[in-house]
């Protein structure tokens, strides 16, 4: 369960959201516009960094159907975060085959150099991390990825992962 | 050297750009099978032996055939992207490099079937994926490719990519379907079929990337010739998604029936095993699959060598052999800690397990407790035999095969590693500092290198 | 259609399941069902508790069907042969299931409202063992009112999804729903709301266990001590038809008319189960039928012992057990 007041912070959708969210709906069957949810969802993770129990509400009354059957998808799939994270979420694959290679080292050169537990975020809202499961791309491994584009970051070692945060601070200046 | 049917321009520089594709000869498959009646076209995939290659092994042909019919009832063709599966990623490689096979297939598959709109269910994670894919469609489709009246034949087809959310059990095809209905990814429970009812009820065809992608050389070259590759009931090329600690991971495509030992030790392909090291254990065909002690692996029970095929990795049933799966290829060099390997393998089905039927959502989680305490030093003897039981009491009870998958390699890893979990109860502390070792499963044929 | 369950056969409509074809046989042979309710379209199939073994196919293709299936949600073929407690596979399927449904609930029946009346508590007691091999914390979740009439003690839930069929089937709206995957599912409003609709509280009726439980009835009595009386009355909203629970005097919870496999007759609404507690708001049909076998009919009613052969020593002795316990009361 969620606390009261974070429910109560309302989001305002913004025209192009709004046009993607309209775009999404037209590739299925008439009547079938609940199958746009999954993409919506992307989208508003997309703009917001997060989808917020508001911002839910909105899409169900955009899709027309009940705001439960919208947390009910949110909360299945891992990809959406349902509370605010940091600018760039650092997702670390951990399965099998990224294991084999050295995955649990790099999530803990990661905790170390951002200084943070996984799932927390950085004091300047910057960085968050946490480890999910295979990424299929185990050939590659270790393996993280970044949202909202999802960029792809291969053959990790501790110094690239350094390198990487170290260039994902400087882009904010 | 086999031949590349897939991957043969795989090189070509912008071949992910519909000009360069079309000049080695991409969409000539569309032309040629829009010329045909659908059902030569359902004829000629039945002819070529294609098996679905996302895990099952079910023949393609078959599977479209059983596509019910029923007058003035949409029909859809739907992709299995959702390429979840640890060890697995030959379709992320198929569409980041050459997009245009996919939707090539894509376009002769739903003729074949009757479909006027079809899906790519492509994974949420993939985004990148996804982007290549729309460009793609939206440059066949300014080719007229795609769209109204495709080529003047008068075959209309709209071509969608639908992202997923992060689930594993979408891979499932009813799960998939859900998923792209907007809903939960909970496999349905079946009868009846997704041929039957699938999306929004209507009969649905749901295929992996390969055996869409696969369907391209069957059209260009005819279903017998693409028959005349491989070996018995395994016909054609598969991808093979090496990774582990071989020393060239990558996707690879060979022709079915290609010596296993040849695949591992070859320099066309994995290369032998990274870091000069010894070989310990495989997983064929993507988790979910038996794991093997390097010895079974290279050789069946019977002495014969083990071949890159659905039938020999199969051999010897589940006490003896695997299963060729997805085809994804995880070699464990001497280094790797089986125990440790099983929880992983555990923590991720529990993690994904939907939570639908009783047996999985409670069982897979269960075996991960037990497997951590067994990893950590504190388990029990009895803890395997509680394993076993319980992995027992998961498979074949559930609603889709996700509990089977889950049970599997913990089963096989108990079977053929039983020493090693003793170990980890008997030395508990010693097997947090340093692993079990090669013992009696090491592969026998290689000669181990001189190390410098 | 003529299909045989454990040696019995019967003939049925097509398009039956298996589990309704063994419900018109009734008695030991009947599977058990924690998620199936007839009354609710698409539910079943999950629980798995009513696996069966499909030995023969059907009379066109003999084959057996190779795992084991959930009888309620396949359907009969002409000349399907299934074995239900005559397989010792389905017994030991089921009894791990019966196991993992354990895993993970609390076990609080002496303190659980739903005691006496529970399936989860019928199911274990027939199928479970007596001891259990999970040593692991077990899930636990805050209770919750989902409405001012209902608690919500998802610690104790199954995950069975009738109250999520319920309420999109019989109530106009639904607030609550399956969140999170795998063992974090929880059934959850998400964000505080109230369910509160004309036939919300349905869902106390279908819970197979104790997770939604009746907030007036909480804690008052425990059901074996309570009688059950038939009575209707009308009402606009529903059908009236109910059962009574009274202690004494005092009639102390309302109910759905539930059937010998816990399913209501007929759904019935909140005001006649919340506010309409006095006798003379009811017409008053008489005792309610409990099944001998459910500890609800102890202290109640009179009836007859099961029937002893008492010519046949043999027999005698093999009952003797059967025969004391039925006899003690």
């Amino acid at each position: 369960m969620l606390r009261v007041e974070d429910a109560q912070v309302s989001v305002e959708f913004s025209p192009e959201l709004l046009n993607k969210m309209a775009d999404a709906v037209t590739r299925y069957p008439e009547g079938k516009q609940k199958s746009a949810l999954l993409p919506i969802l992307h989208y508003v993770q997309a703009e917001f960094g997060w989808v917020s129990p508001n911002a839910m509400d909105q899409v169900a009354a955009f899709l027309k159907i009940q705001p439960i059957e919208v947390y009910e998808v949110a909360t299945f799939y891992t990809m959406y975060l349902l509370k605010p994270s940091g600018k760039y979420v650092l997702e670390v694959c951990r399965t099998g085959p990224c294991g084999v290679v050295g995955a649990d080292k790099i999530m803990d050169h990661i905790e170390k150099t951002l200084g943070v537990a996984e799932g927390e975020v950085t004091t300047d809202g910057l960085f968050s991390w946490r480890g999910v499961e295979c990424l299929a791309a185990c050939g590659f491994g270790p393996v993280l990825q970044i949202g909202p584009e999802y960029t792809f970051y291969e053959n990790l070692t501790e110094s690239s992962v350094e390198k990487l945060i170290g260039d994902l601070r400087k882009k904010k200046d | 050297m086999g031949r590349k049917l897939l991957l043969e321009h795989i090189n070509v520089p912008g071949i992910n750009t519909f000009d360069v594709y079309r000049s080695k000869g991409g969409y000539a498959s569309v032309e040629k099978a829009l010329k045909m009646t659908p059902e030569e076209i359902v004829e000629e995939v039945k002819k070529s032996g294609l098996r679905g290659r996302g895990g099952a092994g079910f023949p393609t042909g078959m599977k479209w055939s059983f596509l019910a019919k029923p007058e003035g009832v949409a029909r859809y063709l739907v992709c299995n992207a959702d390429e979840s599966e640890p060890g697995t990623f030959k379709d992320r490689y198929l569409m980041t490099y050459i997009p245009h096979l996919l939707i090539e297939g894509m376009i002769v598959a739903s003729f074949a079937l009757g479909a006027k709109t079809s899906y790519i269910y492509v994974r949420g994670e993939m985004m990148p994926q996804i982007r290549i894919l729309e460009r793609a469609i939206a440059e066949a489709k300014a080719k007229g490719f795609l769209g109204k009246n495709i080529l003047g034949t008068g075959y209309d087809l709209e071509l969608y990519v639908q992202p997923g959310g992060g689930a594993y059990i979408c891979g499932e095809e009813t799960a998939l379907l859900e998923s792209l209905e907007g809903k939960r990814g909970n496999p349905r429970i079946k009868p009846p079929f997704p041929a039957i009812a699938g999306l929004y009820g209507c009969p649905t065809v749901v295929n992996n990337v390969e055996s869409i992608a696969a369907v391209v050389p069957i059209i260009n070259e005819g279903g017998e010739e693409y028959a005349k590759i491989g070996i018995g009931r395994s016909t054609g090329t598969k991808l093979i998604s090496a990774g582990g600690n071989v020393k060239k991971p990558g996707v690879y495509e060979i022709d079915l029936g290609l010596p296993v030992e040849e695949f591992l030790y070859s320099d066309e392909y994995c290369g032998g095993i990274a870091n000069g090291k010894r070989l310990k254990a495989v997983v064929a065909g993507g988790s979910s699959v038996p794991i093997l002690p390097a010895n079974l692996f290279m050789k069946t029970i019977n002495n014969e060598p083990r071949l890159m095929s659905y039938e020999s990795l199969s051999d010897g049933g589940f006490v003896s052999g695997t299963m060729m799966g997805s085809g994804g290829f995880i070699a464990y060099d001497e280094d790797q800690c089986i125990v440790r390997n099983t929880w992983n393998f555990t923590r991720f089905y529990h993690h994904e397990s939907c939570g639908q039927c009783s047996p999985c959502r409670e069982g897979t989680g269960w075996m991960e407790k037990v497997l951590h305490r067994l990893e950590h030093g504190h388990g029990r003897m009895s803890d395997m035999d509680l394993l076993v039981d319980v992995s027992k009491k998961i498979e074949g009870n559930t609603i889709c095969p996700l509990g089977d998958a889950a049970a599997w390699p913990v089963a096989s890893a108990i079977r053929h590693f039983r020493d090693e979990f003793e170990w980890h109860v008997t030395h508990g502390a010693e097997a947090t500092v340093r692993n079990f070792g090669l013992a009696h499963y090491a592969d026998p044929l290689p000669k181990p290198e001189v190390l410098a | 259609m003529k299909v045989t369950i454990d040696g019995i056969p019967v003939e049925v409509e097509p398009g039956t399941s298996i589990l309704n074809a063994a419900r018109q046989i009734g008695g030991d042979i009947v599977p058990p069902a924690m998620c199936y309710y007839s009354k609710l379209e698409g539910s079943g199939g999950k629980c798995r508790t009513c696996l069966v073994k499909v030995t023969k196919g059907s009379e066109k293709d003999p084959r057996p069907m190779p795992k084991l299936v959930a009888s309620c949600r396949t359907g009969v073929m002409d000349g399907m042969e299934v074995q239900n407690i005559t397989s010792p596979e389905v017994l030991e399927a089921r009894k791990g299931i019966v196991e993992m449904l354990l895993i993970n609930h609390p076990l609080d029946c002496p303190v659980c409202d739903q005691a006496g009346e529970c399936h989860l508590q019928d199911l274990g007691f027939e199928h479970g063992a007596a001891k259990t091999r999970y040593e692991f914390d077990r899930r636990t979740f805050e209770k919750i009112d989902i409405g001012d009439k209902i608690q919500l003690h998802m610690t104790r839930c199954i995950l069975c999804y009738r109250c999520v069929f319920t309420a999109d089937q019989i109530t106009n709206t639904r607030l609550h729903g399956i969140l999170n995957r795998g063992d974090h599912s929880e059934i959850s409003t998400y964000i505080t709301k109230a369910v509160d609709n004309d036939f919300s509280g349905n869902v106390i009726d279908v819970c197979p266990v104790g997770a939604l439980t009746d907030k007036t009835f909480r804690f008052k009595n425990r059901v074996w001590f309570t009688k059950p009386v038939d009575a209707h009355r009308d009402c606009d909203k529903c059908c009236g038809k109910t059962t009574l629970w009274y202690k004494g005097e005092d009639v102390i919870r309302v109910t759905g008319r539930k059937d010998v496999y816990g399913e209501v007759e007929e759904f019935i609404c909140n005001t006649c189960r919340f506010e309409t507690k006095k006798t003379a708001d009811w017409v008053i049909e008489g005792p309610r039928k409990i099944s001998h076998k459910s500890v609800i009919s102890a202290n109640h009613y009179e009836f007859t012992p099961l029937p002893v052969v008492k010519t046949n020593p043999v027999l005698l002795e093999a009952n003797k057990e059967q025969f004391e316990r039925d006899t003690r009361l």
